[in-house]
């Protein structure tokens, strides 16, 4: 039977991580998602399903202790706001240089600097386009509402076992706070080392005679491997690029505008959606769902039909820069955004589309 | 008399532990990460822990490391050591942990991943290096240089006006109620050599048995940092860093 729940988007991940069988959850203290470590304490996994939770001394040490979890085949996560994500870009960045598995979870506030605890997108371009060092791509997942929170855990986890490459579910304070109703999935058993040894070959955990040695490194002093490893993720990522994508339309068949937005923004541009139809203007919402990969063609592939597109983010325009590529001047594409901590009103969207677009 | 008859089990006074493979170190004549790996080695073999443990590697001059010794490794990030540390034998408890961390790693970048694991009494090993300078980058200060000692970034000699005092991290760490075990050993004798193996095999038997965290320092030579020939380097490490860095367990329980 479903189990219905009302909760908040950060309860929900962290119910959903014990439920997905996590291994291990390392994390330190930031608004506005601290109820994701505040849940999975009081709720002790260690004593049900045997999922350590630890609080770290700081989130550079928390996703270290990512870092060595995943090299041992664990499902191991961390949460944080964009302050402390960039603390952690460190690591990422040597996680995804390993290519180590694992879940990121970032509840966006507004910045730059200690900024503010209130909602904000500005860590758009910090994800998909990098944010640590090298050339490395994180799968990056946009939910739009607390059901998705709960789901995005399991595919961030799967998706990143997959590829071996670290996932991010990038949400912001609006979806990590509100409450909604939630399915949550079912439990499942956590796995044990000769399923990870089977699942994992490359896992540290511990090397069984007649094996060879795992190391688990991001270094190579060699250049020529070096541009190898590089090489082998850049065709990994074009793999993820080809057959991951994920993007939601939401009245397109006759736009004739687009908004293109994703995770709270999407909520809000629904309404705006329904305001201009009501006015009888032909308005379409393009949500995209991974963020990297991006839903290039999808995007593309409205170019030639509709009259132009408002890329609609909680930032100064960000994502408008890859609506922009993806339709290569084929179509006015334009941003609007509010900043700060601020959040637009389905209205103020709907006179952005007619000063802007129209 | 033929080889054979030479190296007979009862005549044999020094081995290659099975777990060292032959891969040539990188380590200069004189280092003590030679002799101090080789330890670990023995003391992971005769525990029976080969198939059982991982080793945290760091940035530095062990950042080889686990081209050495047959184990798994997982390589961190500078001074990160003791978190990932933390999260392997959090997740793998029957296995056995340990890092293996420089001055620079342990004691400047990494002092915080350092005091919160040892305070949290993981049930890891740390083994600690201090040979007071940076040995990869160039010999350049290290927190544990001392007072007066030359390096590339302090080339007339620490002055503690500038650059602060040199830092006794593990008599910091005895302080911790995590900690079950801090000892400050050498390896430039015979006779070092033996007690600090003994040392060394407690502390990863102390990891095993969950008592806390085992800190192992080995006051240490850098013949090339430090611009002496390695006999040169033992006398020095004798006359100058052993009546700071004092031997002996600063904690043992």
């Amino acid at each position: 039977m479903e189990e219905i729940k009302l909760m908040k988007g950060n309860e929900a991940i962290a119910h959903a991580a014990i439920r997905y069988g996590a291994d291990g959850y390392f994390g330190y203290p930031i608004t506005p998602q601290s109820e994701i470590m505040e849940t999975l304490m009081a709720e002790m996994p260690w004593e049900t399903t045997g999922m350590v939770v630890l609080q770290a001394e700081s989130e550079v040490a928390a996703i270290n202790m990512v870092y060595g979890g995943a090299a041992s085949g664990k499902r191991a996560m961390t949460s944080s706001s964009s302050p402390g994500i960039s603390l952690k870009l460190e690591g990422i960045s040597y996680i995804a240089g390993a290519e180590l598995p694992c879940l990121i979870v970032n509840v966006m506030r507004g910045g730059p600097g200690l900024g503010t605890i209130q909602p904000s997108q500005a860590d758009y371009f910090q994800t998909v386009k990098g944010g640590g060092h090298g050339d490395y791509r994180l799968i990056t997942l946009a939910p739009y509402s607390v059901q998705e929170m709960a789901d995005f855990v399991a595919l961030g986890f799967d998706l990143a076992f997959k590829y071996s490459n670290p996932s991010m579910i990038l949400a912001d304070g609006i979806i990590g706070q509100m409450m909604e109703k939630v399915v949550l999935p079912p439990y499942r058993p956590r796995k044990t080392e000769a399923e990870i040894r089977l699942e994992s070959p490359w896992a540290t955990q511990g090397r069984l005679k007649g094996n060879k040695v795992n190391v688990v490194t991001s270094l190579e002093l060699d250049p020529a491997l070096m541009e190898e490893n590089n090489n082998r993720f850049q065709a990994k990522y074009r793999r993820i690029e080809e057959t991951e994508v994920l993007y939601e339309e939401f009245c397109c068949e006759d736009a004739q505008y687009l908004l293109i937005a994703f995770g709270s923004s999407a909520r809000i541009c629904q309404k705006t959606v329904e305001l201009a139809r009501s006015e009888g203007l032909r308005v379409g919402l393009l949500r995209p769902i991974t963020l990297w990969p991006f839903p290039k063609k999808a995007i593309e592939s409205y170019a030639s039909c509709v009259k132009g597109m408002l890329s609609v983010e909680l930032n100064a325009g960000q994502m408008v820069e890859d609506v922009r590529l993806a339709v290569n001047g084929k179509v006015k594409v334009e941003h609007f955004g509010r900043l700060g901590g601020i959040v637009f009103t389905p209205d103020e969207i709907l006179i952005a589309l007619k000063e802007k677009i129209l | 008399m033929e080889l054979s008859e030479i190296i007979r089990p009862e005549n044999l006074v020094y081995d290659k532990p099975g777990l060292m493979n032959d891969t040539p170190m990188h380590y200069c004549p004189g280092c003590s990460h030679g002799v101090i790996h080789k330890l670990i080695a023995e003391v992971i073999e005769e525990m029976g822990m080969e198939e059982q443990t991982i080793g945290v590697s760091p940035v530095g001059c062990a950042v080889f490391a686990y081209n050495y010794i047959d184990i798994d490794w997982v390589e961190a990030a500078h001074g990160r050591a003791p978190a990932v540390a933390t999260a392997l034998k959090r997740l793998n408890r029957e296995k056995m942990v340990f890092t293996y961390q420089g001055d620079g790693d342990l004691a400047a970048i990494g002092t915080a991943e350092t005091i919160h694991a040892v305070n949290r009494g993981e049930n890891i090993v740390i083994v600690f290096v201090n040979n007071a300078i940076y040995g990869m980058t160039g010999g350049q200060m290290a927190p544990t240089t001392l007072e007066g000692m030359s390096t590339a970034t302090c080339p007339y000699g620490r002055q503690t006006d500038l650059n602060g005092y040199p830092l006794k991290i593990a008599d910091l760490l005895a302080q911790l109620e995590g900690a079950c075990m801090v000892t400050r050993q050498s390896v430039q004798t015979a006779a070092a050599v033996k007690k600090a193996k003994k040392t060394l095999r407690k502390a990863f038997e102390n990891s095993m048995e969950g008592k806390g965290t085992s800190v192992v320092e080995f006051v240490s030579t850098c013949s090339s940092g430090w611009k002496m020939t390695p006999v040169q380097s033992n006398q020095w490490m004798e006359s100058n860093m052993f009546p700071f860095y004092t031997l002996g367990d600063l904690k043992n329980r």
